[in-house]
């Protein structure tokens, strides 16, 4: 929970306070907007998450007990939001069932050993790296995408992700894990081509 | 490349999240570390995972921002126009 949000008065909110209604969005709305564009990849989508996320949460504020912070309890709407979005588009897309990315079957054992780490700062910081980094969290399975925005990006801790998402922490270790090995190999490739001594 | 697979090492996967965010007790820690000091493979794991969570972290604070139109319409649908100066 971060300080502006602590200086939200969810006794207020729940009262009808248009003006802390409206602090509100102004606190949330900039994460929660990130986080239906990575998850979605279009800026549309994501606006369409964001007003939806708010509209809920306008309806149901007066039965936030407050079990959650608020913070995960709006991302958990908005993860909501846009896992019913990506339904619509990919019908397949489940976000509790048990999945492939959960068995012991599927092997995430890295097969890339590049050590890219001595780049050079500056390579990481270019428009093409951050692309990059984009381009590989859209490859993730939706199931390991929305774990890893959740814990590396937004920052939640692994209990306040498994909250939002309605799993076990375990669950959501793993997840975690998977995802950030698969993130590692992709990297690899990327910025492996990029050390001095494989180019040309 | 050919699959990294020395029970060891598997053994050692399994713990890398939390090795990195710094969740893991002192002595699987120092099991690691002695491990890693041996193997270049899994120290190669173990670094560049830890670069990836970096990088990650490091670009995620530039990109919260929601751009005027959107805050613009956001607040109209919510009937909070109103508010839209801060």
């Amino acid at each position: 929970m971060n300080v502006l949000e602590q200086q939200l008065s969810i006794e207020a909110l729940q009262r009808g306070d248009r003006a802390e209604f409206a602090r509100m969005v102004d606190v949330f709305s900039g994460p929660l907007y990130r986080l239906a564009l990575k998850m979605l990849g279009s800026p549309q989508d994501a606006e369409d998450v964001l007003q939806n996320t708010f509209i809920k949460a306008l309806q149901n504020l007066k039965t936030f007990e407050g079990r959650s912070s608020l913070s995960t309890w709006l991302y958990r709407i908005a993860v909501n939001e846009a896992l019913m979005l990506l339904r619509k588009q990919k019908p397949e897309v489940s976000l509790t069932d048990t999945l492939p990315e959960d068995s012991e079957d599927t092997d995430y054992s890295p097969v890339e050993f590049t050590d890219w780490c001595c780049l050079p700062e500056e390579e990481f910081l270019t428009t093409e790296s951050r692309q990059a980094l984009d381009a590989s969290m859209r490859r993730l399975p939706e199931t390991l995408r929305v774990v890893f925005l959740l814990r590396d990006i937004e920052g939640l801790s692994i209990q306040e992700t498994s909250e939002a998402l309605g799993l076990t922490e375990t669950a959501v270790k793993t997840r975690l894990l998977r995802a950030r090995l698969r993130l590692r190999e992709l990297l690899s490739v990327y910025y492996g081509e990029r050390l001095p001594e494989r180019k040309g | 490349m050919s699959k990294h697979e020395h029970t060891r090492c598997k053994d050692l996967l399994g713990s890398l999240s939390d090795y990195v965010d710094g969740a893991l007790s002192e002595s699987l820690c120092q099991e690691i570390e002695a491990h890693v000091a041996e193997c270049s493979n899994c120290r190669i794991v173990v670094d560049t995972l830890r670069k990836t969570v970096t990088l990650y972290h490091t670009t995620a604070g530039e990109t919260a921002e929601v751009p005027a139109q959107v805050r613009e319409r956001l607040f109209r649908t919510l009937n909070l126009e109103d508010y839209l100066k801060h």
